[in-house]
């Protein structure tokens, strides 16, 4: 079988996490690894459940179904763990993951009470951000996907907290002034110092 | 092999690849009208032709039908054309893609596969292109971002070479490529323009010195000639496809052949499946391989024109095969490239089984444990010698 | 053109090969001019549908009954002052 190590963003439409599995996916490519980032569509309501993908490897990737056991799970709004637990026709928030797997929340509570309410073992390992506050005081609204993105390279290394940075200046910086592409950077740094769990 | 021209490894979704492509090529006239999940394509085009990346004229028309129109017309006046779309869109241009392909006019349309309504649905399968399989254009299927981008360069040569000049499809799944970013090499601009060319026209409505007449009726004593020799480019095209993939290969680095052979030499069993399910149903193999099961896959690369007998020849070995469709022919008989493909195996003296299955429609997810279901079904039928459904559906 | 022979490339035709084609035969009325009555103002060179009308210098001189299919377009359209064409029934001529 292919290794490739797998990530499940779960967001609500217009959170920003279809350009955070692409700049995870740019970013892991540019330091040499083979990668797949896609999102998983569905009608396009600002504040829908959404979920984007990433797979990233050492070796070319061939597979192209969805993820469905996916190593990392970001959840970028904690509504949506009752939300999706409720919700029959989507999966769960801890839907597919094993003993192994890294749950990275947003949110002001502890890692602790986290655990609990995603009901997972004691082997998973659990983070915790407040990304919405940090993204408040850095870019001046909600946009947690860029603290998340910095909080990811501290708890998997999966990537460099300086290739996120790089990658989002290069793809951005056309898009947005100055001011913007700075707030997103600090985020980043923010992320990466300020990430909680064990 | 001489060494491969120097490229650039980046990450892009499938449709941004393709309009990539579009923007080196830089065809004299794009006619469009942007339709999910092809539309980005456009988009990105009309981003380039708003730059001032590329020359040639957009245009913005009121429907599909109206895009494969002005195709024609400005093929006619002597244009390389291209222009993209989806599903509904496809099916809208239905009458004018037979004038297309009657007329001789080599316009490059990539298509990104999804389901054709109803009920309504945005996703992949390859309903629409199959559907289009007998209007004499020339259909290519990709199976990753990289092919659909090199598909998409490689396409105009081959609609283009002088003894085929027909149109061409080429084609990769919704979503499932479309957009997803992958990794890809992107070939440099004035290479891709070195191996596209120029497009010389064989005839041009706007030479005032030589007028002609194009797109005349032709009564019962000569319509079936012309067919005839419509038909006769359609053949040729396979061995244009086989040499321009060479060409590609050679200049780039990338092979490609009629169809993709993945561990098929010693197979028992073997799936035939186009596009990126390829891909998942590889990893597969890979794990049946480890527990000794002797396990090939085909994947169809150019469908149109039929490489039959390359396929008979490939698949003379096998014990039984599995044809995976992903679109439904509905006529109680599977899938269409299950027709073919045991059509293609029935003058084999000892022809494969050959079963259906129709999988993935409107973007129902084909999974790695799905195709080691239909491994299952084929190790089956290699031990009791019997097929007990012909055809059927999975993945549901 | 012939069948045994490949087809022009697309359906794609020369121009002016309809002059190769005969449609005379299919007249059952003939235009008949007058000429004495012809004032040569060539309405009729404009309204005819298969370019039958023949002139010399500006001058109406007769029809070209290899294509004329005798629709009587030409005495129509002829002024009603003038009246210089008229139809006469083929089988009578």
């Amino acid at each position: 079988m292919e290794k490739y190590t797998e990530v499940r963003w779960h967001g609500r439409a217009q959170q920003g996490i279809v350009t955070a599995a692409k700049i995870l996916g740019e970013t892991a490519l540019a330091a040499g690894k083979y990668v797949q980032a896609f999102p998983e569509f569905g009608p396009e309501r600002m504040g829908a459940p959404v979920r984007s993908y990433n797979r990233l490897s050492d070796e070319p990737i061939r597979v192209h179904c969805s993820v469905t056991s996916p190593n990392v799970v970001i959840i970028v709004d904690i509504t949506l763990i009752a939300v999706l637990e409720a919700d029959k026709a989507l999966p769960s928030t801890t839907s597919g993951t094993d003993g192994d797997a890294v749950f990275m929340v947003n949110t002001n509570h502890s890692a602790e009470r986290l655990r609990g309410e995603l009901g997972v073992a004691d082997s998973v390992k659990v983070f915790t951000l407040d990304a919405s506050q940090i993204s408040l005081d850095t870019i001046g609204r909600q946009m947690p996907n860029t603290p998340m993105l910095g909080a990811l390279a501290k708890a998997t290394g999966l990537v460099e907290l300086d290739g996120l940075i790089e990658n989002f200046k290069a793809s951005y910086s056309k898009k947005y002034d100055e001011k913007v592409i700075a707030g997103n950077i600090e985020a980043m740094k923010r992320g990466f110092a300020e990430l909680k769990g064990e | 092999m001489s060494a491969a021209l120097k490229q650039k490894k980046v990450g892009l979704t499938g449709n941004s690849a393709v309009a990539y492509a579009m923007m080196q090529i830089d065809p004299d006239v794009v006619p469009a009208y942007p339709i999910t999940p092809s539309t980005t394509i456009i988009e990105e085009f009309s981003s380039y032709h708003a730059d001032g990346k590329v020359t040639g004229e957009l245009i913005t028309v009121e429907s599909e039908h109206s895009a494969m129109s002005a195709s024609v017309g400005a093929a006619a006046a002597g244009a390389r054309v291209m222009t993209a779309t989806s599903a509904q869109g496809l099916a809208l241009m239905w009458e004018v893609l037979y004038i297309a392909s009657g007329m001789r006019l080599p316009i490059i349309m990539p298509i990104v596969n999804r389901a054709l309504s109803a009920p309504i649905n945005i996703h992949c399968d390859h309903s629409d292109s199959m559907g289009a399989r007998d209007s004499g254009w020339i259909q290519l299927y990709a199976e990753t971002v990289q092919e659909a981008y090199d598909n998409t360069i490689m396409a105009v040569r081959i609609a283009e070479e002088s003894d085929v000049l027909l149109p061409i499809m080429s084609c990769q799944d919704g979503f499932i490529t479309s957009h997803a970013i992958e990794c890809l090499e992107l070939i440099e601009d004035k290479d891709v323009k070195d191996f596209v060319g120029e497009y010389v026209p064989k005839d041009t409505l706007l030479d005032v010195d030589n007028p002609v007449t194009m797109g005349a009726m032709a009564l019962p004593e000569f319509y079936m000639e012309f067919k005839r020799d419509q038909s006769n480019a359609m053949t040729r095209a396979k061995d244009a496809v086989s040499k321009i993939s060479a060409e590609f290969a050679e200049t780039f680095g990338r092979e490609y052949g009629l169809f993709e052979s993945y561990k098929l030499d010693d197979a028992d069993v073997a799936i035939v499946v186009l596009s990126s399910a390829a891909g998942t149903t590889k990893v597969a193999i890979d794990k049946l391989r480890a527990e000794g099961k002797k396990v090939g896959l085909l994947r169809p690369r150019l469908y149109r024109p039929w490489p039959h007998a390359e396929i008979a020849e490939a698949l003379k070995n096998v014990k039984v095969v599995c044809v995976l469709d992903r679109a439904d022919s509905m006529n109680d008989f599977g899938g269409p490239l299950f027709g073919d493909v045991r059509s293609a195996l029935f003058d084999l003296d000892t022809a494969p089984k050959v079963f259906g299955r129709i999988f993935g429609l409107g973007g129902r997810d084909y999974k790695v444990v799905d195709a080691e279901g239909v491994i299952g079904e084929l190790y089956k039928v290699l031990e009791t010698g019997k097929i007990e459904q012909l055809n059927r559906y999975i993945t549901i | 053109m012939t069948k045994n022979n490949t087809m022009p490339h697309g359906g794609t035709i020369k121009s002016g090969t309809a002059h190769d084609y005969s449609t005379g035969g299919w007249r059952k009325l003939r235009p008949i001019l007058d000429r004495d009555k012809c004032i040569d103002c060539l309405i009729c060179w404009v309204m005819c549908p298969d370019s039958a009308i023949l002139t010399e210098d500006g001058k109406l001189t007769g029809f070209d009954m290899e294509h004329c299919k005798g629709c009587g377009v030409c005495a129509a359209e002829c002024p009603d002052k003038i009246k210089a064409i008229s139809m006469a029934v083929e089988e009578d001529l």
